[in-house]
């Protein structure tokens, strides 16, 4: 099946919209892209798009009321909301170090959710 | 009264204020003060809770929580102290602070002085926006300390207007928390804020991006109720026929930052029309001899990379002066925003070297060629594949005496290729 799609390159400010034809695992620009970086791109994007995430969760006798968050790597994008809904449902005890993991495996990613401050017990 | 005498004095602990402190115990002053309002060091890093900091300037990236503290325990490693909660009052010319905290009044004596004020956001007052005066109207980075420090949600259905990344990053954070993001409106033809931030805010959610539209009625008794977003013409007016009302609870404002320097004003710092903070020359020193500025009370930088890496640098110059290595000139060439700049930094310049120069364009542009004209003579061109105004510029240029002694201004200009 063929799927063809426009990504926009955000690489550089120009912002090319670059065309790209997907038929399974072969992929092909079509048209837009200026430079290489923009290829490579529009590659991972229609292949595997992924984001960093971060969020907050709950203290339990903190300094602050949340702690913010982070996934120790790229999510899949399709995956983003279930591992909010886990990062929401979460709540941790004061005191927290920044690095620290707050969920392992979340949403069954095989990625973490990190400490990305450090909260003080009152 | 509590009297302190130390070397470098920095109003303002955020990035430019812990970079510009660093800066300054780095390059030989022993006592660094900072002095910030807040009960916690940072500014408003903490609250910006997602990633990209740090990409230019270490190579990696960190989130605003993790830059900060990675900067406080620099700092507090390297012996620099720090007043938190406390307010400074009052700036004087012969760089004395007077302050105050819970402990009582300061009156603190230094060497030289670096100001980080930092900026503020507009609000509905500074565009103007016609209409009722209910809740549920916040400016975005209000909203983000709202939601990203104290757990409050500001509410359901949010529209925003301005699309500077403050707006685009807090509608993303809106939807992660599930409210109803019904839509950015943006007065210009273009976003205001990184494509990286169009594409991963927005459009990762179908979240509309309304460009040349405005918003023109506020409507609500207690709470918002709705507002009324037109398209506008090429002067910015809103054409008739084009209104649309949207049911919303909520209006953010990402319209745009100010630098803050009230007190830069008590003592008559001059100011730039064009950046909104104080005129410096190449060592970050402002028309008060001794006084430095840096980060977002200077100019409304990009990112925080760039933003500390020019800190430091007025954190050095603040240590060389306390020092007693005065750089003092009475020669020197103003710097001027020609054709298509909006603005430039340094506003001057008094001692020949390689200098670094920031600068914003006036309109986007594919291509352009950017020149420094000292009269007749070019000093500098350079093509540049693509010019946004919401990238800053930077070059480093090498201004020699002859161009500092010459009766031309140096001007700055941008030329289509």
């Amino acid at each position: 099946m063929t799927d063809e799609k426009e990504i926009t390159c955000i690489i550089c400010p120009i912002s090319c919209k670059i065309s790209v034809k997907l038929d399974g695992k072969n992929f092909e620009v079509t048209s837009g892209s200026k430079c290489i970086k923009g290829v490579e791109y529009a590659r991972a994007e229609a292949l595997d798009p992924k984001r960093m995430l971060t969020s907050s969760v709950l203290v339990n006798k903190g300094d602050w009321p949340l702690l913010s968050v982070k996934s120790s790597e790229p999510i899949p994008k399709n995956k983003l909301f279930h591992v909010l809904k886990e990062i929401k449902d979460a709540k941790i005890d004061a005191p927290v170090k920044l690095g620290q993991t707050v969920i392992k495996n979340v949403a069954n990613t095989k990625i973490n959710i990190i400490a990305t401050k450090s909260i003080k017990r009152i | 009264m509590i009297n302190l005498d130390i070397d470098v004095a920095v109003i303002g602990a955020g990035p430019a204020g812990l970079a510009a402190a660093i800066s300054a115990r780095e390059n030989g002053s022993k006592d660094v003060l900072v002095i910030d309002r807040n009960s916690w060091l940072g500014g408003i890093l903490p609250q910006c809770i997602h990633d990209g900091f740090g990409v230019e300037e270490l190579g990696t990236s960190l989130t605003g929580p993790e830059y900060s503290e990675m900067y406080i325990e620099n700092a507090q490693k390297l012996g620099i102290d720090f007043l938190a909660k406390t307010m400074v009052l009052e700036l004087k010319k012969n760089l004395e602070i007077i302050a105050i905290n819970n402990k009582g009044l300061y009156k603190i004596n230094a060497k030289s002085i670096v100001l980080a004020m930092g900026c503020r956001e507009k609000t509905r007052w500074n565009v103007m926006i016609p209409g009722d005066r209910p809740s549920g109207i916040y400016t975005a980075g209000v909203a983000q300390g709202f939601i990203n420090l104290y757990n409050i949600m500001v509410g359901k259905n949010v529209v925003i207007l301005g699309s500077g990344d403050v707006g685009l990053i807090v509608a993303r954070r809106l939807k992660f928390e599930g409210a109803n993001v019904l839509g950015v409106v943006e007065i210009l033809p273009y976003a205001g804020g990184l494509p990286r931030n169009v594409v991963q805010c927005l459009d990762d959610y179908d979240i509309p991006l309304y460009l040349n539209h405005t918003v023109t009625y506020i409507k609500g008794r207690e709470r918002l109720e709705s507002v009324t977003i037109s398209q506008v013409d090429e002067n910015k007016n809103p054409v008739s026929g084009t209104d649309k009302e949207i049911k919303c609870d909520t209006l953010l404002l990402s319209l745009g930052l100010i630098p803050e320097n009230e007190l830069s004003k008590q003592i008559d710092i001059e100011l730039d029309g064009l950046t909104g903070g104080p005129v410096v020359n190449q060592s970050f020193e402002t028309t008060v001899s001794g006084i430095f500025a840096c980060g977002n009370c200077l100019q409304v930088y990009d990112t925080v990379d760039i933003l500390s890496i020019g800190a430091k640098h007025a954190g050095k110059y603040a240590a060389k002066y306390a020092s007693g290595k005065n750089m003092i000139s009475n020669c020197f060439v103003n710097v001027i925003a020609g054709k298509e700049v909006r603005y430039v930094i340094p506003q001057m310049i008094s001692k020949p070297g390689k200098i670094l120069f920031n600068l914003r364009v006036e309109n986007p542009k594919n291509s352009a060629v950017l020149y420094i004209f000292s009269g007749d003579y070019e000093v500098f061109k350079k093509k540049l594949p693509w010019a946004y105004p919401s990238n800053m510029i930077e070059i480093e240029v090498n201004i020699t005496e002859d161009i500092i002694k010459s009766d031309n201004d140096l001007e700055v200009t941008i030329d289509d290729r």
